[in-house]
């Protein structure tokens, strides 16, 4: 301690010596340096990395969508003033890897709306696109894994664990929010519904959980756009979370009839429920009795 | 044994009881027992042996009457544990993505009846089940019995209690649909409330009346409890007692053929025969209502969560014997009207408000306008084919033309996902096609009923394609058509001819005028309109001549088939 002491003495009398301040003056830039040597070099190869990646997403767009997209994804329109293909300076990357990732870019024609389809790029190549439409402007990014990870619910009663009891909860409050916010047109358990001259709401069963994730957060086609001011991203896991749920969950009530709701019940009605007692019917009918067929063999 | 049977009754008061008849069986003696108690051997003799005609089409009510039974089966088992109110709780059952949400206990029940009582899911689902059957079977049968021409003198009064057994099946309906207080039949409740504010003038007030204040106020679940536990199904008790009474009393109409007259019936007594069919019948509607309650999903409640006003869902739609109003409602263009600070919404009075009582009053006044327009008052019991009353076919069909588009309009939103058309279109296109369809399809079938009728007179005066063929010695392939067998010719002729109607000619000759004769001038119209083209059946003269013709190519047929083939006949010269 007394040795401690008699150093830090030391020290404190040296600084206020003629070299102290150049001392510190080179610690500090001794330090700067090690830490820019350590974590920068890292930092110029993602950059250089990105920029590749800007490039490689600019040739295939150049290829893919500028047709309808513009040469600059500044958009096209028609002679009549309507979108061709709208501008995607500010669509930012989530929309993209949306879009392109469900196979709804490129579209094989132009249509009242892009159907879900087979996926035309490899994840690399999405990854490229999206970066080079992040790149022309702002817009959300792709979102991080951890924002729909529903096993993660995080700590929704406070008993200062995650545990099952929190996952019930988020997704009872996903249900709430999705029966809010989506049913209208996504329909009670996801299986879409029309929309105005030939749109859609399409069926959102089975979709990624990223894929619902952007899809909030972008807005596709006539979908509104659930900002996390309007849904917060605790909200979208919910949401995930309610649909993950009802996807995993077996139908305790019987074949569910496509979850459309009255419609296709009314079809079982009347084609399974009368079919099949019009069918009993004329079957007992034309099973008469015993005595009548003693009268049959002896007309017979 | 019955009642008035003197040697059984006690002299005095004594200890001896009387002894039972020698050799009765046990049956019997349980039989014996309670005749002597309540005197049912008389009725029971005369019922029991009830003859009833054998046909499949005479069924189609009975699916209707079972399928009631296992409603109430079924309904007796969900108000055990269904609890119609509408206090706010917070869920706590098995189901857990609503844990904690809050609802209705009306909803709460339901969804515990759905998952925390044993069998419950599998009742709730056959009880709905069995209701969708029950009014689909009385629209079937309903079919029949106009189709056949079953409602004629004396049974138009049945025809009507029909009628209203159909409308009340519907309500019946309706008011079960919105007791679980579910998301979906909450919206179907808010349209109702809708429905009644269209109404002008007292549109409110019968909306405030309804759910005791504004909607939804906390009284329209018990108040549809009550009426959907009591009041409809006593009244609806009540008149399938006086439609079966009735249908007793009345003697089930049969078809024509050899023996079958208007003055009996041709069949199968009650017993043994009736009651094993119609009792074996039950089970086989109970268990096909099990199988779908077992099977199909049926009002997922728990999927749509409970009412909240401010959510909805793609795809609300009314059970479908609600869906050809609420298609109407969706095809209608937004006509409304402002006079003196009134709003009449026509979009929605037209559809909710106007169509279905008229339909059912064009229903109910079908015997009676036809009788009218006939003038056929006679009794009747020999049932009609459809064909051999071309007019009235046709008259169903357009409305079930009108209906079924209808129907298919209420599910718009369905076809066009389903179909990737454009709801828009749809609309348009059925905008017309409810007008226009029926129209066609009663031109179509009037004439195909004609064309069947002329195809019947052909096998009459002509016979039957035999499928044998002919050449002539020219070269010439012909078929040989053969007499019918007497039975099928029976049957074929076995109807009346056609009323010959006043005509308008004559009324004009009797010099009369005034209002009566004016309807008089427009009954004579319309009963030519109605008969017109219909093909009358032969006359025995035409049939003899016809059965002349016969017998003569029979014996032509013969030769040539005994003289081998490629020849016609000894002809000289060969």
């Amino acid at each position: 301690m007394r040795l401690l002491n008699r150093s830090a003495g030391r020290l404190s009398r040296h600084r206020r010596g003629p070299i102290a301040g150049l001392v510190v003056l080179l610690l500090g830039l001794l330090l700067t340096g090690g830490l820019y040597a350590a974590f920068a070099p890292a930092q110029a190869d993602t950059d250089q990395n990105n920029e590749e990646l800007v490039k490689e997403g600019r040739e295939l767009f150049l290829v893919g969508c500028a047709f309808c997209h513009g040469q600059n994804g500044e958009g096209v329109l028609t002679q009549g003033g309507s979108q061709y293909g709208p501008a995607l300076t500010d669509v930012g990357a989530a929309a993209v890897d949306f879009q392109v990732g469900t196979g709804r870019m490129p579209m094989a024609q132009p249509g009242s709306q892009a159907p879900r389809k087979e996926v035309v790029y490899t994840e690399e190549e999405i990854a490229a696109l999206s970066a080079y439409v992040a790149s022309l402007g702002t817009g959300p990014a792709i979102p991080d894994g951890g924002l729909y990870d529903t096993d993660n619910p995080g700590d929704l009663n406070g008993d200062g664990k995650q545990d099952e009891e929190d996952k019930v909860l988020l997704v009872a409050r996903g249900g709430q929010i999705f029966l809010a916010n989506c049913t209208a047109c996504h329909n009670f358990e996801g299986s879409g519904g029309a929309m105005p001259r030939g749109g859609y709401a399409p069926k959102i069963r089975g979709v990624d959980s990223k894929h619902i994730y952007e899809a909030m957060l972008t807005g596709p086609q006539t979908m509104d756009t659930f900002s996390d001011g309007n849904i917060p991203p605790e909200d979208k896991k919910a949401v995930i979370a309610y649909l993950e749920t009802i996807d995993k969950t077996p139908s305790y009530s019987g074949l569910t009839l496509g979850g459309l709701g009255p419609v296709s019940e009314g079809i079982i009605v009347w084609l399974v429920g009368i079919g099949a007692l019009v069918g009993f019917a004329v079957w007992i009918a034309a099973h008469t009795t015993r005595s009548s067929k003693k009268k049959d063999e002896a007309a017979a | 044994m019955t009642a008035g049977d003197m040697t059984k009754v006690a002299t005095t008061n004594g200890t001896t009881p009387s002894a039972p008849a020698k050799g009765a069986n046990k049956a019997g003696a349980i039989a014996n027992w309670a005749d002597e108690r309540l005197g049912l051997g008389t009725t029971m003799k005369k019922n029991l042996r009830k003859v009833f005609p054998d046909h499949w089409s005479f069924m189609l009510g009975e699916i209707a009457l079972w399928s009631f039974v296992v409603v109430l089966l079924t309904g007796v088992f969900l108000t055990l544990w269904f609890d119609p109110s509408m206090t706010e709780v917070h869920y706590d059952g098995s189901y857990d993505p609503l844990r904690g949400v809050e609802m209705s206990s009306a909803m709460a029940s339901t969804l515990d009846i759905s998952f925390d009582v044993r069998g419950g899911l599998l009742m709730r689902q056959m009880h709905h089940w069995a209701a969708h059957i029950f009014i689909a079977s009385m629209m079937i049968h309903m079919l029949r019995v106009y189709l056949t021409g079953a409602f004629r003198k004396p049974r138009e009064l049945n025809w009507v209690i029909g009628c209203l057994l159909l409308l009340l099946g519907t309500i019946e309906g309706f008011t079960g649909y919105s007791l679980p207080d579910d998301l979906l039949s909450g919206t179907g409740v808010r349209a109702a409330d809708g429905f009644m504010k269209a109404s002008p003038v007292v549109g409110t007030y019968m909306s405030f009346f309804l759910f005791g204040g504004e909607f939804p106020g906390d009284a329209i679940i018990p108040r549809f409890y009550v009426m959907h536990i009591l009041l409809i199904p006593g009244i609806l008790l009540a008149l399938i007692v006086a439609h079966m009474l009735l249908l007793v009393y009345h003697k089930h109409t049969q078809w024509a053929g050899p023996g079958r007259t208007e003055q009996n019936v041709v069949g199968y007594p009650m017993l043994p025969v009736y009651a094993a069919k119609a009792g074996g019948f039950f089970f086989i509607v109970f268990g096909t209502i099990a199988l779908l309650g077992g099977l199909f999903s049926l009002n997922p409640v728990w999927k749509y969560g409970p009412y909240d006003p401010s959510k909805v869902t793609a795809g609300s739609q009314p059970d479908w014997y609600m869906g050809w109003p609420d298609g109407l409602l969706r095809i209608i263009p937004a006509w409304e009207t402002h006079i003196f600070g009134i709003n009449f919404s026509w979009n929605v009075m037209l559809p909710i408000l106007v169509a279905p009582p008229l339909l059912l009053m064009v229903l109910i006044a079908l015997p009676f306008l036809e009788a009218w327009i006939t003038g056929d008052k006679r009794e009747h019991h020999l049932l009609q084919r459809p064909r051999d009353v071309p007019t009235r076919t046709a008259i169903m069909v357009a409305l079930m033309t009108f209906y079924g588009l209808s129907w298919a309009a209420g599910g718009n939103d369905i076809i066009a996902i389903k179909m990737h058309l454009s709801i828009n279109q749809i609309t348009y296109f059925l905008r017309g096609a409810v007008f226009i369809g029926p129209v066609i399809a009663f031109m179509i079938t009037r004439r195909w009923c004609i064309s069947l009728q002329r195809h019947d007179e052909g096998k009459l005066l002509h016979g039957y394609e035999s499928g044998v063929l002919v050449r002539s010695p020219d070269g010439g392939y012909a078929e040989k058509h053969l007499p019918l067998a007497e039975g099928t010719a029976y049957t074929l002729t076995a109807r009346d001819r056609d009323l010959t109607p006043e005509t308008v000619e004559e009324i004009e000759a009797s010099g009369l005028a005034g209002r009566q004769v004016r309807l008089r001038k427009l009954r004579a119209k319309l009963q030519e309109k109605f008969y017109s083209d219909n093909v009358q059946k032969p006359t025995a003269e035409e049939l003899h001549d016809a059965q002349h013709h016969a017998e003569h190519e029979l014996h032509e047929l013969e030769s040539q088939i005994e003289n081998g083939p490629n020849r016609h006949g000894p002809t000289p010269g060969h």
